[in-house]
């Protein structure tokens, strides 16, 4: 075996393992936060040093290509700058600290796992190991007046997290009792043979096919396996949220993006059924989002939304549209990213904001109110930002495809979407803030994290030539 | 790529005019002190207006190309392109948005006090994006501009306007985005069905009826919001109203062209049957407008208010002209929103110079300032005769060629037009007669004071304007001509016109 292909989990494996060992003994917050810095770094490092490495492990279930190196660079790269600007940990207790690492970590582990995956068993447990590692995550939260919201959110999280991949492994089996493998690589003629039967083989191969998205959608949030995110997004504490809002989606595309490839050829039916469910997501988490007053659950609903979007890409079911999905994801996690630094810095004991409670934040912080300003009008898909640009490549693919209503759908969604996002922006910078309201002064970390994060949406956004065609080249790759 | 002629210069011209103001806000952080940063915006303006005076003496006025082009791939594969390039129709706009934005940065020298660094870069970020809007040949480009537009003028608003400035700043936004969220899927249409985002090589090509009237709609969506034309105007009084001096100012004389500017640039080239299918329908609208226009600011007790429904007016003349579709109409329509830009920018200056002192924007608050503010008047008197259109002024000009135009389309909606220029002596002389005499009623005005160096110094230049093209309007006729005749010709509506107009000229 080649350990430089494996490099980047060796690192994150040996992070693991420290963190169970400070979780055994009473280490200080300082020691703790500083190791797993080191390790994201470390993590970062390798990936980014791997990122052309290229080769199979573990008799082929495991595949290093540039499609999940890459999405292992941008997840590595995320995940250090979490780490810079949520160092304090606000919303947990001290004495969980040592577990919350240790389970941040071994989620991140698992979600590396996932985007390697080439074997269904393989990309399973992987699954499964990221998820477990979320549902504890959620309500590792500080008990304030009540310990509901943290709790509901983690059942519910689980409840249906269980169940979409109980359904995902449903699916596995159909597909595995029509392809007799569970290699991806074989399964991919198999499935296609099969797609194209008249006999009802084929409408096995699309009912197994969709069963096996579930797990998917269900972490990317779209429509039917939506239910979780609001919930979650405001019952966990503001750094969990942070992760689990952006690195489980780019994970998710990647996935999706490998499954989208078994459909290839039955166009008419995937295309059909992605299309709706994007059509759906975009419109419930758009209308939903326009009434909320929590900005964490704002978020949640438009992340529902922007699923909807990136599922655009996948309704393609071709190598561009797929890479744009990809393109967009990246984008979407430094945004996403961008939005929860502010939120956990602004959060003084860890607590939920609302959007009142970001008033003036001008005032009291520019540099976290441009932050935040970027990233409200990058969600939105205002240019020069990567959301632009992202929704932009997505429209012209799903166009070129032929699917001209879901264009003017997106269109309109995202007219729609622009007004919540405004009204983040106009509190920030319009409304005066409250008489009691201390300047905010972000640590260094945090402040070399916003100008990273702001550097990287607006350079995604401006520059996107290099970045979509390395990702065409690795969704050919990985097809 | 025969459309362009490249830039000769030996320096690319257009994309310094683009960057400096960006590379100016991007020092501004940098700077101590308040006054030290309005000096240097005051200069970083200064010099791209200086910068882009060869445009103007080295532009070939006979030619119809692109000049100064500029052309690199940027994103290779979409196949978009940044292309930058300037014909007739650009150059004066070009060249009114350098000259605007210095009499914008002395206009809010001590109107606003507060976050002054963050206004400045505002400014400067909107002048980038405004002459890149002016000068884009690539639609991507074009588009990516337009929209980054919107953030800091919704910030112009947002922060530094008046006491309604949320739902101002938030009706802008929403409306002027909604609009363009159509002209992106036309984007995306055209690009599909041609391959290609440069918006020459779009011009004058092949496309189904069915396709031409769906693009049009797209475009004249987003256009006609920011023009604005008639149905959708509502948005221009809340902005206009609640933004500081400056916004109101660059709403005004540049953002408002950019919806006629849109106008020529695609929607005539592009799609020319279905322009020409709806011509009627757009020329009755651009009635609407003036007519609405001038009723409802005879209505008005708010000088700025007043003000801005003027414009609903004196932008239904600009479409009118651009609608009559023939080189008079057009030639007027080009020459009315340079006109626009100095006398309505003017006028909103001024207004802005009152508010400085009273802090009241009512027109009854304002009343006999003559007898205490004679220099203020005499700039008012001018600038309000200008706008009314009085022969000699500059807008006489553009609104005679714009209804000469339309005569030659249309009798009808020219006659309908023309109470639209009676209504507006009216609402202006009320207003002049209101500010400089007022009535035996008038409030106490002798703690005002007359117009500063500064401020005499912000309007002198407008003044210049008004007289320079209402008296000899040529130098500023001659460069747009060969580009309206080029495109009249990619419309193909030209013949029966063109017929007439010989005709005139023979008698």
């Amino acid at each position: 075996m080649n350990a430089y292909l494996f490099a980047p989990e060796l690192v994150l494996l040996a992070g693991c393992l420290l963190a169970f060992c400070m979780t055994l003994t009473e280490a200080r917050t300082q020691t703790l936060r500083l190791l797993v810095l080191c390790v994201g770094a470390a993590f970062a490092a390798t990936s980014v040093s791997c990122l052309f490495a290229k080769g199979s492990l573990f008799y082929g279930a495991y595949r290093v290509d540039l499609f999940s190196q890459m999405v292992k660079s941008v997840m590595s790269v995320g995940f250090t700058l979490m780490l810079l600007f949520g160092a304090d940990t606000k919303g947990i207790s001290v004495r969980m600290r040592p577990e919350y690492y240790f389970f941040l970590l071994t989620s991140l582990l698992g979600l590396t796992l996932l985007s390697s995956s080439v074997e269904l068993v393989t990309l399973f447990i992987a699954l499964e190991l990221s998820s477990y590692s979320l549902y504890l995550l959620v309500p590792m939260r500080t008990p304030s007046d009540s310990m509901r919201a943290p709790m509901e959110a983690a059942i519910k999280y689980m409840l249906f997290g269980v169940t979409a991949s109980g359904i995902m492994l449903f699916g596995m089996s159909w597909i595995f009792g029509i392809a007799g493998s569970t290699y991806l690589e074989q399964i991919l003629p198999a499935m296609r043979s099969a797609l194209a039967q008249p006999t009802g083989l084929n409408a096995a191969a699309l009912v197994g096919l969709m069963m096996l998205l579930c797990g998917m959608l269900f972490k990317l949030a779209v429509f039917p396996f939506h239910f979780w995110a609001p919930d979650v997004y405001q019952g966990a504490s503001n750094d969990t949220t942070a992760f689990i809002a952006s690195m489980p989606k780019i994970v998710a595309v990647a996935v999706l993006a490998r499954f989208c490839a078994l459909a290839f050829p039955s166009e008419g039916h995937m295309a059909l059924l992605l299309t709706g469910l994007s059509i759906a997501s975009m419109c419930y988490g758009n209308l939903t989002a326009l009434v909320q007053t929590d900005v964490k659950r704002m978020l949640g609903f438009s992340g529902i939304a922007h699923a909807g979007y990136i599922l655009m890409g996948m309704a393609t079911l071709q190598g561009w549209g797929i890479a744009t999905s990809l393109y967009y994801a990246t984008g979407y996690l430094f945004m996403m990213l961008a939005a929860f630094l502010v939120l956990c810095v602004v959060s003084t004991e860890g607590q939920n904001l609302s959007i009142k409670d970001l008033n003036g934040l001008s005032r009291r912080s520019p540099l976290l109110a441009f932050v935040l300003g970027v990233s409200m009008f990058a969600l939105a898909g205002i240019p020069p930002f990567v959301g632009f640009m992202g929704k932009f490549m997505l429209l012209t693919g799903a166009w070129r495809a032929g699917h001209t209503a879901l264009v003017i759908i997106a269109a309109i969604n995202t007219a729609i979407g622009i007004y919540y996002y405004l009204q983040v922006v106009r509190a920030v910078y319009t409304e005066p803030a409250a008489e009691n309201a201390p300047v905010i002064v972000p640590h260094a970390g945090a402040r070399m994290a916003g100008i990273c994060l702001v550097g990287l949406v607006l350079a995604l956004g401006m520059a996107p030539e290099s970045v979509i065609r390395m990702a065409t080249e690795a969704v050919m790759a990985a097809w | 790529m025969d459309f362009l002629s490249m830039n000769t210069l030996g320096y690319p011209i257009l994309s310094i005019l683009v960057f400096l103001p960006l590379a100016g806000a991007a020092i501004i952080p940098l700077l101590p002190g308040e006054n030290t940063v309005r000096v240097w915006t005051l200069f970083v303006t200064l010099a791209n207006a200086v910068f882009s005076m060869p445009l103007f003496t080295q532009f070939n006025p006979t030619s119809a190309l692109y000049q100064f082009a500029e052309h690199k791939p940027w994103i290779e594969s979409l196949n978009v392109n940044y292309t930058l390039g300037v014909d007739g129709i650009s150059l004066l706009l070009v060249m009114m948005t350098t000259f605007i934005m210095p009499l914008c940065v002395l206009g809010s020298w001590k109107y606003i006090q507060s976050r002054v660094k963050e206004f400045m870069i505002c400014l400067l970020v909107m002048e980038t994006s405004m002459l890149g809007v002016f000068m884009a040949l690539d639609l991507v480009l074009f588009y990516v501009l337009w929209e980054a537009m919107l953030i800091p003028m919704y910030l112009l608003i947002a922060v530094w306007g008046g006491p309604r400035k949320g739902y101002a700043s938030i009706k802008f936004f929403l409306y002027t985005l909604a609009g363009s969220v159509f002209l992106l899927v036309a984007i995306v249409a055209l690009y599909i069905h041609q391959g290609t985002f440069s918006i020459p090589a779009l011009m004058g090509q092949q496309y189904s009826e069915r396709f031409q009237l769906l693009v049009f709609l797209a475009f004249f969506i987003a256009f006609a919001i920011k023009v604005p034309m008639f149905p959708f105007h509502t948005w221009l009084p809340a902005a206009h109203v609640e933004a500081p001096t400056a916004g109101s100012v660059i709403l005004a004389s540049v953002l408002l062209k950019m919806g006629t500017y849109g106008f020529l640039r695609f929607c005539l080239p592009i799609t020319p049957g279905a322009a020409i299918g709806l011509l009627p329908a757009l020329q009755w609208l651009s009635v609407a407008g003036i007519i609405y226009g001038g009723l409802t600011a005879l209505a008005q007790q708010d000088m700025k208010k007043l003000i801005a429904y003027s414009s609903v007016g004196h932008m239904g003349f600009v479409t009118l002209g651009i609608f009559a579709l023939n080189q008079r109409g057009l030639e007027g329509a080009m020459l009315q929103m340079i006109n626009h830009g100095v006398t309505t920018g003017a006028l909103f200056l001024c207004v802005g110079m009152v508010y400085e002192r009273s802090h009241s924007r009512e027109l009854s608050d304002a009343a006999g300032l003559g007898k205490f503010m004679p220099i203020y008047v005499t700039y008012l008197t001018f600038f309000s005769l200008s706008s009314l259109a009085f022969p000699g002024t500059n807008s006489f000009v553009g609104e005679f060629l714009i209804l000469a135009g339309a005569f030659f389309n249309n009798k009808i909606v020219a006659v309908c037009a023309v109470p639209g220029a009676i209504l507006a002596a009216a609402y202006m002389l009320r207003m002049l007669q209101r500010v400089i005499w007022g009535g035996t009623n008038n409030p106490d005005q002798s703690r005002m004071y007359d117009l500063g160096w500064r401020e005499a110094v912000t309007l002198a230049p407008l003044l210049v304007f008004v007289f320079w093209i209402g008296l000899a309007p040529e130098p500023f006729l001659r460069v747009m001509r060969p580009s309206l005749d080029h495109l009249l010709a990619q419309t193909g509506y030209h013949a029966q016109s063109a017929l007439a107009l010989a005709e005139l000229v023979a008698r």
